[in-house]
């Protein structure tokens, strides 16, 4: 197994959440939110579509290096198991389900002679004799297959969740309170996602296996999998950025507001100087020099993947820098108002040591202002990421974005037929992501806001 | 009044000095010259002497602070920091590593930028107050919800969608307009339209949602309810009442902006390749031109500390609780 220093972050915030987690669990203020979130239709399903998608991260997560290769390569879980989709490239462009080639090419026949035409995909339904009168068929058999599979694994889960609360109590007549479970709106709502989500990744996956589902890009390679291999890009830059600078926010924000005064002083000139050079030049200007040195120290970047990782990296750190001071903000507002509150000023009056006051009174009363910033900013660091990439500060062109996705093929919108499923691909599986996060943001925030509370 | 923004700009000198370091750290401390001029010419095959030549032309062949060689004051000023970072304060851009002179470069191409985003921005103001306004109005009903379905929706698209979807679709298939490009003088209208029209498109979402907050925070006031009380009806509240209070947080928001419009919209202006700033410093970086970027970075942070003063100032204007102090 081999740890990228972004699959080393991400195990960290794993290991922070399910501390925080069972550190919060059963308390009674943290309690209310979290059912006000549950009971939430919306934001149960959006949940469940960040979850499918932060599985697919997470698997995508895990390196190693395979032992049979030779190339020195290192690959992922979700990369194994994609073999098939990762090897099977074609020359260059092919429309989605095609199985011709997008270009003519000058062919031999079986007789001898030449002729200019679509040759047919080396692996895109190869498996058919005659395309033209099979594919539609064989497209909406297998199709049928993968989805009948999805709702049969779906069903089975669904069972199991039904009957593992009977069983362990070993008695028939309990069956009641585990149905009703169900029939609560938001749990129907989630089973229903699960019903769409799994039966059409079932599909997906079982129709890749014969036909290029989204096409090929310009050099052969499988636009799904360039897609799903995105996510992690995308994940990564969404809360990796998030747990760079939340540190840095939540330390400056509340010593400013706490201890006022001079303090307060070089931590606003801070932030303000910061703030005050425009966010896209100082990523630029960041990400120029991070290629300099780079270029510079190539001996210590082994593989192309560490390269693109460390790369990644310093995009999230920079990122970070850029974004941490509108949350600092925030807390040092929050913080002024709260240290006038009677039970600290009562803490104070107390003899309580200050350090003690910060971390008792002060930094779990502005968590919810931290957890909802978070949330809210997620959306706009994958949105964030694609432009970047667009203008070449973003993440290395050698690795999987959808940033990268969209720049390789915006100029082929002008090209005869167009070849549209390289942006449509990136844009539907970033609208996908995006809007999730941007509901369940509105639900955190609605559940979280003590001013939201109440109205809506 | 006059006091307060001479101090406000006294202030404002810390803050440019901090930008100036940090710029100056992040391209010559960071890395050296020599990297640069590596970079420059090529990663193989450099040799000293061509990376010494390039150093000499450019300017970077002298010492970064102190120039212990030099004799007098020109140990101060035989130095980096003193010729190429010093001279931003006075708007003294210098030269490109390209050999063009970045000052009248900008000067030309702040003109452009400024034709799309100041429509850009008047537009996209008046749609989302407009929208905003309609969702406030509609308020608890399925329109409102619909709207707010919507705006989530817009929010959610990438903004590169936008603009590929706007130049396939008006400019390829109906040819309304031309793809990209620009022109002097009047003509130029023609160009402008797609762009301006995509930058609104794309700020409804966020825009009106935030607007409506911003409304509604407005509408739930007690002089909103003496107003329903005296028996005016809820489109004289909003318009008569609402609207001109809740303005004040919405125009001093649009203030702050203001002097950056100068500096164009970076991914715009390289999609409708308009000779503006914008497009200008996305060239720079993509030839890594860092002369240009260092002065782009500058000229942005003194429009953003002058966009503050401005937001102070027009605090006091709209709103007569504020007092400078």
């Amino acid at each position: 197994m081999v740890v990228l220093w972004t699959d080393a972050l991400i195990y960290l915030l794993i290991v922070v959440m399910l501390a925080l987690g069972l550190y919060l669990r059963g308390k009674e203020h943290i309690k209310r939110p979290l059912q006000q979130i549950g009971s939430s239709k919306i934001g149960m399903i959006s949940l469940v579509v960040l979850l499918f998608f932060v599985l697919i991260g997470l698997l995508d997560s895990v390196h190693f290096k395979p032992a049979d290769d030779k190339k020195n390569e290192i690959i992922s879980l979700l990369d194994d198991w994609a073999t098939p989709l990762r090897e099977h490239g074609e020359k260059t462009y092919s429309a989605p389900f095609a199985t011709m080639l997008y270009s003519k090419e000058m062919m031999m026949l079986a007789d001898g002679s030449m002729q200019w035409d679509y040759p047919r995909l080396e692996f895109g339904g190869s498996h058919l004799d005659d395309p033209e009168t099979q594919r539609i068929r064989d497209i909406l058999q297998k199709g049928f297959y993968g989805l009948a599979q999805g709702v049969g694994l779906t069903g089975l889960f669904m069972t199991l969740y039904l009957c593992i609360p009977t069983l362990r109590r070993g008695n028939t007549v309990r069956v009641a309170p585990a149905a009703g479970a169900v029939v609560n709106p938001s749990t129907k709502a989630v089973w229903l996602v699960l019903f769409i989500i799994v039966p059409l990744a079932t599909t997906l996956i079982h129709l890749s296996a014969y036909y290029h589902v989204f096409g090929t890009d310009k050099v052969g390679e499988d636009v799904f999998y360039q897609a799903v291999k995105s996510i992690r890009t995308g994940l990564v830059i969404g809360t990796l950025t998030t747990l760079i600078m939340l540190p840095m926010a939540i330390i400056f924000g509340i010593l400013a507001g706490f201890f006022r005064g001079w303090v307060d002083d070089v931590i606003q000139y801070v932030y303000t100087t910061l703030n005050s050079i425009p966010g896209v030049l100082l990523i630029a200007a960041s990400i120029l020099m991070v290629q300099v040195y780079m270029a510079n120290h190539e001996a210590a970047f082994t593989s192309v993947i560490v390269r693109a990782d460390m790369r990644l990296l310093f995009l999230c750190m920079i990122l970070g820098v850029t974004s941490w001071t509108g949350l600092c903000r925030l807390l040092r507002a929050e913080t002024l108002k709260l240290r006038e509150m009677e039970y600290v000023q009562a803490a104070s009056a107390l003899g309580v040591k200050q350090g003690a006051i910060l971390l008792r009174h002060i930094l779990p009363n502005v968590m919810h202002i931290v957890l909802i910033s978070v949330v809210l900013d997620f959306s706009s660091l994958v949105l964030a990421e694609a432009v970047l990439s667009y203008i070449n500060i973003g993440v290395d062109p050698t690795s999987y974005s959808w940033g990268n996705m969209i720049n390789g093929a915006r100029l082929e919108m002008a090209r005869e037929p167009i070849v549209w499923w390289s942006l449509t691909a990136a844009f539907v599986f970033m609208f996908a992501l995006v809007l999730a996060a941007n509901l369940f943001a509105d639900v955190v925030q609605d559940a979280f806001d003590p001013r939201r509370s109440g109205n809506e | 009044m006059t006091q307060y923004i001479i101090r406000r700009l006294l202030y404002s000198l810390p803050l440019l000095m901090g930008v100036n370091i940090l710029t100056f750290v992040l391209f010559f401390v960071v890395n050296s010259p020599g990297d640069m001029a590596r970079m420059q010419l090529g990663q193989k095959h450099v040799t000293e002497q061509s990376i010494a030549n390039w150093k000499q032309q450019h300017g970077y062949d002298v010492p970064l602070l102190w120039n212990s060689d030099a004799q007098g004051e020109k140990k101060i000023t035989d130095t980096i920091f003193y010729q190429k970072s010093v001279g931003l304060f006075l708007f003294r851009f210098g030269v490109s590593d390209s050999g063009r002179n970045i000052g009248a470069d900008i000067k030309e191409r702040a003109w452009p930028s400024l034709a799309v985003a100041l429509p850009t921005l008047i537009v996209g103001l008046l749609v989302n107050i407009c929208f905003a306004l309609l969702m406030v109005l509609f308020r608890n009903s399925y329109l409102e919800h619909a709207g707010i379905v919507l705006c989530v929706i817009l929010m959610s698209i990438s903004s590169l969608f936008y603009i590929i979807g706007g130049q396939f679709f008006i400019g390829k298939i109906l040819r309304l307009v031309p793809i990209s490009g620009y022109d002097d003088g009047i003509a130029a209208i023609k160009f402008l339209i797609l762009p301006v029209l995509i930058g609104v498109f794309s700020g409804i979402g966020s825009g009106a949602r935030w607007y409506r907050t911003l409304f509604l925070e407005e509408v739930e006031k007690d002089y909103v309810r003496t107003a329903r009380a005296k028996g005016l009806s809820e489109t004289q509240t909003l318009f008569q009442h609402v609207l001109p209070n809740a303005m004040i947080p919405i125009l001093t928001g649009v203030v702050v902006v203001l002097p950056l419009l100068f500096m164009g919209s970076l991914i715009m202006e390289s999609f409708f390749s308009i000779p503006g700033l914008g497009s200008y410093t996305i060239d720079a970086i993509n030839s890594q031109d860092f002369a240009i970027v260092r002065a782009m970075v500058f000229l942005g942070s003194v429009l953003y500390v002058i966009g503050l003063l401005l937001t102070d100032i027009s605090y006091t204007l709209v709103d007569p609780r504020v007092r400078l102090s």
